[in-house]
């Protein structure tokens, strides 16, 4: 068995006690790159061959010599008997949204192509901190905004690991991707509407949303400042409780991390789910979408196979002693997307309108007379089509005379979808919820091309996940099955506020029960390149 | 239904961002954005009594769980070369830019 198909926890623990070389491990991880990733993602990309087209290609950049030489130290840590931390030669991939103290930074976009971090972000600087191995820095939506991770101007595109004619979901596709594919053992992603959780369950993988704030978002290239949450990709529940471990906390670059202390977040995989109370809501069992011809509301049922995973989990967890309550109201769900739509545009016009060519980034090689135009060919240059419909979205809903209407009235929404999860979860409530049971995404994961360029479509992959954005609440997606086509479907637990232990022992417990499913069999369809 | 965002305010709203795009560009812009306010329409019909806030974020901040307010004291930066070494042109630690559009005052 390849090192990378061990769990991270594995990893660690063989090398802490000095069983494994963490070189060996990197080793091991580049040999398993270099069999399935393909090239990495350039501005300058050409054709795509049909080989391109059979590959992965989660990275933009690689950072062997950092990887190498943070496993000696690793090494050198345990020959000399001293602790090595928690992560010891676990190695990582890192979304190219974090700024990582000399390397490329790009967000995905040409905007940043040039821009080498001066600092680390402050959850990736713990990552490390604790023994992990950066391998570099995975492919993602440009500035993560897509579900799908194809508007990366950086080429071509990340692939589904599963089946590499279908997306990997984004924002996060290179981190859930990567992760799937045994790229490494953990990636950490960014989650803004679903960006973490939709990517992880189309490729079948573990990724959390912790509650917002649990995690610093120090050195985060900014969407949208109130919703964004750095969090853990993994191929289990109990290797990303160990990373939430590590990354979460307070810091003093971040005035909105909670002060709250980290749990121990590993002890609640050994805690069963007798008696906790696990709510399905039919709101989420079905597909609200907007028909652009009449601007009507059209439902659609949820497939089958989807629907039918959310029983069986709920059943598996029953049957091991927690209590399923049925019908849960979450009457503002379905709002989720509209409101979406105005709150994370304004803040991101908000954050987007520093990128103009004089600090740092891209600055237009065409001649310009004045400051104004240089602006202007900049951004016009810098930008993919994506950042630009966000920015003027963002503009014009928050403008003067549209702002009460638009963004002031979603706001107020957002609020109402808050109080949703708060009157399900209230201990003196009428529902007195641990965690809250649904599907991760409405369809299982879609052909390249097949929806890019509907921006509305595009959006509406996010509708089961957003809602814990706007609540700020935790939220996690665990693989729970493979489809017909086979390709994985994810299954959504929420839970109160910082509650992220509930999720981890929910999750874990499901794993437990499914340890044997036929499903758990299959391999990505990329494995085939591994020997 | 007619489009919310008209060539004009497109135009508009494309001058205040600073942005230049083709007619095919442009042309796929607005619809999306126009789709998009389509969507955004479901909102209208969200009953919102008086004592509905508006909520900048989800999870409340409280003494609890935010840091107290800091001194507002400064501090040096240790690596200033590194980061002005990002921008495309500097002279004596200032970043250049071209001309600012300007008027001169009688």
């Amino acid at each position: 068995m390849s090192l990378m198909d061990m769990t991270a926890r594995n990893i660690a623990e063989k090398v802490r006690r000095g069983e494994l070389s963490a070189v060996e491990v990197v080793e091991d991880a580049l040999e398993r790159i270099s069999a399935v990733d393909g090239r990495p993602g350039a501005l300058d990309y050409g054709e795509i061959s049909d080989e391109d087209k059979s590959k992965v290609h989660a990275f933009i950049t690689q950072t062997k010599d950092r990887a190498y030489q943070q496993a000696q130290e690793v090494d050198r840590r345990v020959s000399a008997g001293e602790d090595p931390g928690p992560l010891a030669g676990v190695p990582i991939t890192v979304k190219d949204i974090f700024c990582v103290k000399g390397t490329p930074s790009t967000a995905g976009s040409r905007m940043l192509a040039n821009f080498v971090a001066p600092y680390t972000a402050t959850p990736v600087e713990r990552l490390e901190a604790a023994g992990a191995i950066t391998l570099g820095k995975v492919n993602l939506d440009e500035f993560t905004y897509g579900s799908s991770s194809e508007s990366s101007a950086f080429q071509p595109a990340t692939r589904n690991p599963w089946h590499t004619d279908y997306v990997p979901g984004g924002s996060s596709g290179g981190s859930a991707a990567a992760v799937a594919a045994g790229e490494g053992l953990l990636s950490i992603g960014t989650d803004t509407g679903g960006s973490i959780r939709q990517p992880a369950a189309f490729c079948g993988v573990v990724g959390l949303k912790p509650t917002y704030g649990r995690v610093s978002r120090y050195g985060l290239i900014a969407f949208g400042s109130s919703l964004d949450c750095p969090g853990p990709v993994a191929r289990n529940v109990g290797d990303a409780a160990l990373m939430l471990s590590v990354m979460a906390g307070e810091d003093r670059c971040d005035s909105t991390a909670a002060t709250l202390p980290v749990p121990d977040y590993l002890s609640s995989l050994d805690k069963d789910v007798r008696g906790l109370r696990i709510g399905i809501s039919p709101d989420y069992m079905r597909i609200p979408y907007p028909d652009l011809q009449t601007g009507e509301v059209v439902v659609a049922d949820l497939p089958e196979e989807i629907r039918d995973a959310i029983l069986d989990a709920a059943q598996a967890l029953a049957d091991q002693g927690a209590e399923i309550v049925e019908n849960v109201p979450m009457p503002n769900m379905s709002y989720g997307i509209p409101t979406y739509f105005v709150i994370s545009r304004v803040e991101a016009a908000s954050n987007l309108h520093r990128f103009d060519g004089v600090k740092y980034g891209y600055r237009t090689q065409s001649e310009f007379s004045d400051l104004r135009e240089m602006y202007r060919k900049t951004r016009a240059e810098g930008f993919g089509l994506q950042p630009k419909l966000r920015i003027l979205m963002g503009m014009y809903v928050s403008a003067a005379q549209y702002s009460e209407q638009y963004y002031q009235r979603a706001l107020k929404v957002r609020s109402k979808i808050r109080s949703d999860f708060e009157a399900v979860f209230d201990p003196q409530g009428a529902y007195r919820l641990d965690a809250l049971l649904t599907p991760t995404t409405p369809t299982t994961a879609f052909k390249l091309g097949d929806v890019y360029g509907d921006t509305v479509l595009m959006q509406y992959a996010d509708q089961l996940t957003v809602p814990a954005n706007h609540a700020g609440i935790p939220a996690i997606s665990i693989p729970g099955g493979i489809s017909s086509e086979g390709l994985p479907i994810g299954l959504q637990f929420q839970a109160p506020d910082y509650r992220e232990d509930i999720l981890f022992q929910v999750g874990h417990a499901y794993e437990q029960a499914t340890d044997d499913a036929d499903w758990r069999k299959i391999k990505p369809q990329v494995m085939k390149f591994v020997d | 239904m007619t489009d919310e965002i008209s060539p004009e305010l497109f135009e508009h709203l494309v001058e205040l961002a600073a942005f230049a795009f083709d007619p095919e560009e442009a042309k796929y812009l607005r619809r999306e954005l126009n789709n998009q306010l389509k969507a955004i329409h479901q909102l209208a019909a969200v009953p919102l009594d008086d004592d509905v806030p508006p909520a900048s974020h989800g999870v409340p901040y409280t003494d609890q769980n935010s840091p107290p307010l800091r001194e507002d004291r400064w501090e040096p930066c240790d690596n200033p070369d590194e980061i002005l070494a990002q921008a495309t042109q500097v002279e004596d630690r200032y970043f250049i830019v071209p001309d600012i559009p300007h008027t001169e005052l009688e």
